[in-house]
C-alpha cells in the first residue's frame, strides 16, 4: 500500500516460499529473469519443507534455489498488496489453511517428543496420515487404485500402507474424549450412517484435523476470481487478474509434486517463456485432476458437521459457540451480531468451520493480512497530502 | 383502522423508526434488503456525542442523546454501551479558544462540558502527548457497537406488532401504478400502506432521483486488545475547525476505547467517493494525525481496515421530514458521521411529521419540504419529559402502559392522530420545491437553462451531468 520506501526492481514477484515458490523461482531465475521471494516463515521452504531439507528431493531444490540469483524475503509478510499496471508479475503461492492439521507435525519437527506414547491421529487424509481416517474403504481404494496415473503417489501410497497399514481405520471418525486415569480415552465411530458402531481408544495423545482448505487470502486481495474454494487458473497458472499468477496448494491442494509443477509452469509463463509452460500443459492438468480426486475422495462425511454441540466453541478469539451461530442464517450477520471473526485472525481459522458446519461463506479477507502495529499497515506517503 | 406505513431500510435510523411507530399504534412494515443493522450502520465508530457544528444540530443530537441514556440499562451486552465521554483534545491556543467557545455553547444548551488544562488533560489520558494546549471533557457522551441495538429495537417493533422483512429490495416507492404511499418490492409484490419512510441512507438517491444526498466515506482501523490504553472516546479539534470542509477530503484524530478493550481509531471525510476500496494517502494521513497525539498508538497491532458509505447531506442536516416530490413518501436520512447519536431522536421527529403535529418541528414551516432544524424549532423540545421516563417506557410490557406511565394516562398528540387516518396531511398542497433546498436540475446542452439566475451551489457530484442550485426564497420566509 502506497509507496515503498525500499522498492525492488524485479522481473517477477513471487508470494510464498514453498515448494511451489521455489519453483517459479528457480524457472525465472533460469529464464534469465530478475525474482524476488517473499515469505512470512524464517526461512523458505513452507510448511512441508519447514525447517531446512526433509529429503533428497527437498536437498536439491534448495541447492538450485541458492544457486539461482533469485532474492529471498524471509521473515516478510504479505499485509496488502495492490498490482499497479506497469507493475511486475506477480506469482501467488500460498500453502493450504486447516484447523491444527500442522500443529502436530510441526511440534513433532520441532523436538516434541512422541516416543513411547500412544497416538490416536484422527482427521481426514491424505496429508495428514490419518491413522482413524474419515473417508470409507471403498473411498480409500478407488482413490488408490486412480494412482495408477502417478506412479510416484503410487509408491507412497505404498510405503504409507506398510507403516501405518496395520492401524488404519478407515470410515472412523472420533465423537469424545475424555480423561482417564493413565491418559485419554477417545471414542471412536466407524461404520456409514445408521450402520455405526462405537468404539474407545486409549492413547496419551490425541491429534485432530479435519480438511484442508487452499489459502486464497493474497490472491483475492490481487483481485482473483475463486472457484470451488480455490484460486482459478489456466493451465499455465493464470488468474483471471491481470499479470497475477497463481500456483501450488491455493489452486487446489494437492499435494508437493503438483506444487512443483505448478510452480514450474507459472514461472515460465510470468517469465514470458509461454511456449515452454504451454509444453507443460498436459503435466499440470494430470495434477490437477489428481487434486480433484483428492478432494472427492477425502470429502468431509456429512456427519462431522453435527458433531459441535451448542457449547462448542467456534470462533476461539471471541469465544463464540456453535449453539449461538445456529440463529443466524449468513456468515456477515452472525458476525455483526456475535463478534464471530472479528478477533485477531479475522476468521482465518474459524471460516473453513463455519463453511462447514453451517454452509457460510465468509468475508473476503480485509487488510492487514496479520495483526500489524498500527503504524505499518500502509507505508509513509512520499510527498504532500492533504488533511 | 391503523395508519399503514412502511419504512425503507432496518438499519439503526429504520429500526428506532419503526420501533416509536409501532409503539405508538401504528402498523408498520420495515424492508430491509439484507438483515437489520447491516449497511452504514455496521460500517461506523457507534459514537453517541453532541455536536455543535450549528445549532440545529446541537438541538438534535442533545436531544437525541438523552434516550440514549434511558436505554442503556436496558441495552443487550452485545450492544456493548459504554459511556466513556468524549475528551476533546486541543493541541494549541487556537484550539483551545474552540474548546472554550464549544463549551459555551453546550452549557448553553444544557450539556455538561468542562474545560480541562494542560495537566488535567495529561492525567485523564496519559498516553497523549505531552505539550497539548488543554482539552473539553463531555462526560455524558458514549460509544455503542450499533447492529444489536438495531436488531434488537427492531425486535421491539416485531414485539409492538410490527413485521419485518428482510432479504428485499424495495425498487420503488413511487410511480405510475404506486397509489401514494405504497411500495414496490424486487420480487413484484407491492406493499399497501398510507405512508413510506425512506431509511434507506446510501441507498435512497436510488429511490428517489434528486435528492441531495451524497456519498461520503470513511476509513477506520481497529485494534487487537489492549484494555485500559485509553479511557475516554478522544477527538481532536481540528475536527471542528474542518467541519465544514465538505467538498474537500481531510481527516481527524478520533480513538475510542470499545467494550471489548479494542480501539477504534478514526477518521476520515470524503465526499463524493463512490468506491469502498481503501486508499492509502487518506488511511496515511489518518494514522499520522492519531499517531502524532498519541505516540504509543503506532505500536499497537491493527487487525483491520475498513471503509464505509455515509449518505450526507452538503450542510451537514439530515432529511428528515416528506419529501415534496413523490405524495406519502418521507425521508429519514442523510445523517451521516452523527446516525447513531441522533437515530432516537430521528424516531421522535418522524412520528411527528407523519401526523403533521409540529411540536419539535421548523415551526416557521409547518410541513417543510425538509425537516431542518431551526433553531427556534428546538425550543418546543426542551419541556417533554425524559431521561427517567424513557427508561421507563422500555421496562413497560404493553405499549399503552408505558405511555400511560410517560404521559399521564393519555398517548401522545401523534399517536392519537395516527389512530385517525382521516386526519392525514393532505401532501397534494405543497409546492414542488421550496426555497433553502438543493436541486439536482440537468446540465443544459445547449438550451438555456430554466433558471440559469440561481446560482449554483454543487456541481461536482457526477462529472458535471447535474448541477445543483439552491433555490431561492420564494416569499418573506425565515427558514434559515
Amino acid at each position: 500500500m502506497g509507496e515503498d520506501a525500499s522498492s525492488h526492481d524485479v522481473d517477477v514477484l513471487v508470494i510464498g516460499g514453498g515448494p511451489a515458490g521455489i519453483a517459479v523461482a528457480c524457472s525465472v531465475a533460469e529464464a534469465g529473469r530478475r525474482v524476488a521471494v517473499i515469505d512470512d516463515n524464517p526461512a523458505a521452504g513452507g510448511q512441508i519443507w519447514r525447517g531446512g531439507a526433509a529429503g533428497p528431493g527437498a536437498t536439491r531444490w534448495f541447492a538450485r534455489l541458492a544457486a539461482s540469483p533469485a532474492m529471498v524475503h524471509a521473515s516478510t509478510a504479505v499485509i496488502d498488496i495492490r498490482r499497479r499496471a506497469d507493475g511486475p508479475p506477480c506469482v501467488v503461492t500460498r500453502g493450504p489453511d486447516g484447523i491444527g492439521e500442522w500443529r502436530p507435525r510441526a511440534l513433532v519437527k520441532q523436538g516434541f517428543d512422541v516416543r513411547g506414547r500412544r497416538v490416536v491421529i484422527a482427521g481426514s487424509g491424505p496429508l495428514r496420515l490419518a491413522v482413524a481416517e474419515q473417508a470409507s474403504t471403498g473411498r480409500l481404494a478407488r482413490f488408490a487404485a486412480s494412482l495408477i496415473r502417478h506412479p510416484r503417489k503410487l509408491l507412497q501410497v505404498v510405503s504409507i500402507r506398510r507403516t501405518i497399514g496395520p492401524v488404519l481405520r478407515a470410515g472412523t471418525f472420533p465423537v469424545g474424549v475424555r480423561p482417564d486415569t493413565d491418559g485419554l480415552v477417545v471414542s471412536l465411530v466407524a461404520g456409514g450412517p445408521g450402520r455405526e458402531r462405537r468404539a474407545d481408544v486409549a492413547c496419551d495423545l490425541l491429534a485432530c484435523g479435519f480438511g484442508l482448505v487452499p489459502n486464497v487470502e493474497v490472491a483475492l486481495a490481487c483481485g482473483c476470481e475463486v472457484v470451488r474454494g480455490g484460486v482459478a487458473v489456466n493451465a499455465a497458472g493464470r488468474t483471471t487478474a491481470p499479470g497475477v499468477w497463481a500456483a501450488g496448494e491455493c489452486t487446489g491442494v494437492g499435494g508437493l509434486d503438483k506444487s512443483l509443477v505448478e510452480g514450474r509452469v507459472a514461472g515460465l509463463a510470468a517469465a514470458g517463456r509461454s511456449d515452454e509452460a504451454a509444453r507443460s500443459a498436459a503435466e499440470v492438468l494430470r495434477w490437477r485432476h489428481f487434486a480433484v480426486r483428492l478432494e472427492r475422495t477425502f470429502a468431509l462425511d456429512r456427519r462431522l458437521s453435527r458433531l459441535a454441540a451448542d457449547d462448542t466453541i467456534v470462533c476461539r478469539c471471541e469465544d463464540v459457540k456453535a449453539g449461538v451461530l445456529r440463529c443466524y442464517p449468513s456468515w456477515r450477520e452472525a458476525k455483526l451480531m456475535t463478534r464471530i471473526g472479528m478477533g485477531p485472525c479475522q476468521g482465518r481459522v474459524c471460516g473453513p468451520s463455519v463453511q462447514t458446519l453451517f454452509g457460510w461463506h465468509p468475508d473476503d479477507p480485509r487488510p492487514p493480512g496479520w495483526p500489524v502495529p498500527l503504524a505499518e499497515i500502509v507505508a509513509p506517503v512520499t510527498g504532500s497530502h492533504r488533511e | 383502522m391503523k395508519q399503514r406505513i412502511t419504512i425503507v431500510g432496518g438499519g439503526i435510523v429504520g429500526a428506532a423508526c419503526a420501533e416509536a411507530l409501532a409503539r405508538g399504534g401504528a402498523g408498520v412494515t420495515v424492508v430491509e434488503s439484507r438483515f437489520p443493522g447491516t449497511g452504514a450502520t455496521a460500517a461506523g465508530m457507534g459514537q453517541v456525542v453532541v455536536m455543535d457544528d450549528s445549532p440545529a444540530q446541537l438541538a438534535l443530537t442533545r436531544r437525541s442523546r438523552d434516550p440514549w441514556h434511558g436505554l442503556s440499562a436496558t441495552l443487550p451486552a452485545a450492544a456493548e454501551w459504554r459511556r466513556t465521554g468524549t475528551l476533546w483534545v486541543a493541541a494549541d491556543d487556537d484550539e483551545l479558544a474552540e474548546a472554550a467557545r464549544k463549551r459555551d455553547l453546550l452549557v448553553g444548551g444544557s450539556v455538561e462540558a468542562r474545560l480541562l488544562d494542560a495537566a488535567e488533560v495529561a492525567a485523564a489520558e496519559p498516553r497523549l502527548r505531552p505539550g497539548l494546549a488543554g482539552g473539553l471533557l463531555v462526560p455524558d457522551d458514549a460509544v455503542v457497537y450499533p447492529p444489536p441495538v438495531a436488531a434488537w429495537l427492531l425486535a421491539a417493533a416485531q414485539r409492538a406488532g410490527a413485521t419485518v422483512i428482510r432479504d428485499t429490495t424495495v425498487v420503488a416507492v413511487a410511480g405510475d401504478t404506486l397509489a401514494p404511499g405504497w411500495v414496490r418490492l424486487a420480487d413484484g409484490r407491492t406493499i399497501a400502506g398510507d405512508a413510506v419512510v425512506v431509511a434507506a441512507g446510501t441507498a435512497t438517491p436510488r429511490l428517489m432521483p434528486g435528492d441531495p444526498l451524497r456519498p461520503r466515506k470513511g476509513h477506520l482501523v481497529i485494534t487487537d486488545r489492549t484494555p485500559g490504553f485509553v479511557t475516554h472516546q478522544l477527538i481532536g479539534l481540528g475536527y471542528v475547525k474542518r467541519a465544514h470542509d465538505v467538498g474537500t477530503d481531510w481527516v481527524a484524530f478520533n480513538v475510542q476505547p470499545r467494550a471489548t478493550g479494542q480501539l477504534l481509531v478514526g477518521s476520515s471525510r470524503q465526499v463524493d467517493v463512490d468506491s469502498r476500496a481503501i486508499d492509502p494517502v487518506i488511511l496515511r494521513a489518518m494514522i499520522d494525525r492519531c499517531t502524532a497525539f498519541m505516540p504509543e498508538l503506532a505500536h499497537v497491532p491493527a487487525i483491520r481496515v475498513w471503509t464505509g458509505l455515509r449518505a450526507a447531506t452538503p450542510d451537514g442536516l439530515p432529511l428528515i421530514g416528506p419529501w415534496p416530490e413523490m405524495p406519502g413518501v418521507w425521508l429519514a436520512t442523510g445523517h451521516a458521521g452523527l446516525r447513531i447519536t441522533t437515530a432516537l431522536g430521528t424516531a421522535d421527529l418522524v412520528p411527528h411529521a407523519l401526523c403533521g403535529v409540529d411540536t419539535p418541528l421548523d415551526s416557521q414551516a409547518s410541513v417543510p419540504t425538509r425537516c431542518r432544524l431551526t433553531a427556534e424549532a428546538c425550543h418546543g423540545w426542551s419541556d417533554r419529559p425524559r431521561h427517567g421516563a424513557a427508561h421507563d417506557r422500555w421496562r413497560g410490557g404493553s405499549r399503552r402502559g408505558g405511555h400511560q406511565r410517560r404521559c399521564g394516562g393519555a398517548q401522545p398528540r401523534w399517536a392519537r392522530r395516527l389512530a385517525t387516518p382521516h386526519q392525514r396531511v393532505g401532501l397534494a398542497a405543497w409546492p414542488a420545491v421550496r426555497h433553502g433546498h438543493l436541486l439536482r436540475v440537468p446540465r443544459d446542452r445547449g438550451r438555456t437553462p430554466a433558471r440559469a439566475d440561481l446560482p449554483v451551489a454543487r456541481s461536482r457530484r457526477d462529472g458535471g451531468a447535474h448541477r445543483w442550485v439552491r433555490m431561492r426564497a420564494p416569499t418573506t420566509s425565515t427558514c434559515s
